[in-house]
């Protein structure tokens, strides 16, 4: 390496790259009508706000149970049926599994534009054409966990040992049989760890899915919110903030089990 | 011997996941889906595959492209000010910056897990009653849920750096802010961009909900058109969006390899 090939001799791109990034910065900040004297003029009224937030309601917590329990019941239900649906697509994005590049190929653009649709939308779309309830809180989980575990499965799937496979198929197994004995067994327990790691970022999903009207506790926030009843909003975000504590740390302890 | 005892085995983790299913399938209300006609459906899909072009760009300001383009500017700025504002509590958090003490990394992790674990929807909610609906209290919305997420990535890179170069400048007399400059930002920085590019892309994605509350964006838009069942229109905010994010993954994607 010369030294004119190091870091401060190369100023030129990093001020390009500055300059870029300052260029987006009053773009944006011009776009969207940012004003930091907003922020400081108005932190009164954001005092104010947090203030009626900091006097939970605890009386409201026995109607809160149910709600959450529904909540993770829907996220449960959904990250199971999207693993159900991810593993055979998961298989079908590999070539190591289809031996078929143009497959492949059309299965992953068909994960990454599904992987694309932000879950809210998703959720306001199915609510506007399936209907409003849990079911629908289910169906979107379901789709959006698909999206995400069946890219993780695949990444997965690419990292695997191929002498298995070439046993296999000296032995003349056909594509079902290789991918069912021979690569299943080998991504079984990352397929079990994907599935609480996409448990725990339901449950914070699902935890906002009901403001468009897709169930779980949702529902009840935006419900309160729309009463201005800050005592139970509070509540509510402070079980929402308990319950993904102790997802997190329950898939965390199970993952580190299986790795 | 030993395979009978992992076939057991299966058989209590099958009759477990089954019961987990069932108890979580009993009470959950399936009603929504009696109302369920295929027809509707059919009638649905079909408008949504004609998108109703000429809303892509009219000169009116509240068209899919001008929106699409304040959605990212939200997105970028939100980003840039999480980046910024999350280096101190990654100062805060860091086990190898705090040799002697344990305490303050755990009170800043504490704090990076408090800012992330609300979601991005409250913190719209919040910043709306602050500085008024609009497209800046998605960017403050966006910013503050960015510190908690990059936070806690930065942190975990700075905790699993390589620790030889700052041993290196410490043989040879540098004291702690010249390490930072000299040993620790030239290895962290590639990482940290290319963490940040990939957050900038999240971002996106959350600035096109934050609509639904009224922070800015082409959410809002979007929301009106379901409501209003104008399905063409809802069709064009869709693929706009859908085309916005891959391009976007794809640009984030190339300079993160770059980056590598």
């Amino acid at each position: 390496m010369k030294i004119k090939d190091t870091v401060h001799f190369q100023w030129y791109k990093s001020l390009f790259v500055v300059f870029i990034i300052g260029v987006c910065f009053l773009g944006s900040a011009y776009v969207t009508d940012a004003s930091l004297s907003e922020v400081f003029g108005n932190l009164d009224q954001m005092i104010a706000f947090l203030e009626k937030l900091s006097h939970p309601d605890f009386s409201y917590i026995p109607t809160l149970l149910s709600p959450m329990l529904k909540t993770l019941k829907m996220s449960m239900l959904g990250t199971f049926i999207g693993m159900l649906l991810a593993v055979p697509f998961a298989f079908l994005a590999t070539t190591i599994a289809t031996q078929n590049a143009i497959v492949t190929n059309i299965i992953r653009l068909f994960l990454n534009i599904i992987r694309t649709i932000p879950n809210l939308l998703l959720a306001a779309v199915l609510v506007a054409v399936i209907g409003i309830g849990e079911a629908t809180g289910i169906i979107t989980i379901a789709i959006f966990t698909f999206g995400m575990v069946a890219q993780l499965i695949y990444e997965s799937i690419e990292t695997i040992d191929l002498a298995p496979l070439e046993a296999a198929e000296s032995v003349g197994a056909n594509k079902l049989q290789i991918a069912v004995w021979s690569i299943w067994p080998q991504i079984m327990n990352s397929v079990a760890s994907y599935f609480f790691y996409a448990f725990e970022i339901n449950v914070r999903a699902s935890t906002v899915l009901g403001y468009v009207g897709a169930g779980g506790i949702g529902v009840t926030l935006s419900a309160s919110l729309g009463l201005f009843r800050y005592d139970r909003v509070s509540i509510i975000i402070l079980s929402i903030f308990i319950i993904v504590l102790i997802v997190d740390a329950l898939s965390e302890a199970i993952r580190r089990r299986l790795a | 011997m030993k395979t009978k005892n992992i076939l057991t085995n299966k058989w209590v983790v099958c009759i477990v996941i089954i019961a987990l299913l069932c108890f979580c399938a009993y009470d959950i209300d399936w009603s929504s889906l009696a109302y369920f006609s295929w027809g509707s459906l059919k009638g649905t899909l079909i408008s949504l595959l004609q998108p109703e072009w000429s809303f892509f760009y009219n000169g009116s300001g509240e068209d899919v492209f001008s929106l699409m383009v304040m959605t990212i500017g939200i997105a970028f700025l939100g980003t840039f000010i999480g980046t910024i504002l999350s280096l101190p509590f990654v100062l805060l958090a860091s086990r190898n910056l705090w040799k002697h003490n344990t305490i303050i990394p755990r009170i800043g992790k504490f704090i990076l897990d408090v800012l992330r674990s609300f979601p991005e929807l409250v913190y719209a909610i919040i910043f709306i009653k602050v500085v008024g609906p609009g497209p800046f209290a998605g960017v403050l919305a966006i910013g503050i849920h960015q510190i908690g997420m990059l936070g806690k990535l930065f942190t975990e890179e700075m905790e699993s750096m390589d620790e030889a170069p700052v041993e290196a400048c410490h043989a040879v007399g540098a004291n702690g802010i010249q390490t930072m400059f000299f040993a620790r930002i030239p290895q962290l920085l590639p990482i940290y961009a290319s963490l940040t590019l990939n957050h900038f892309e999240i971002g996106v994605r959350s600035a096109s909900t934050l609509g639904l509350v009224g922070a800015g964006g082409i959410g809002a838009t979007l929301i009106f058109a379901i409501q209003g069942r104008r399905w063409n229109r809802v069709s064009i905010i869709l693929l706009c969006i859908i085309v916005t994010v891959f391009l976007l993954d794809l640009l984030t994607g190339y300079i993160r390899k770059k980056l590598r």
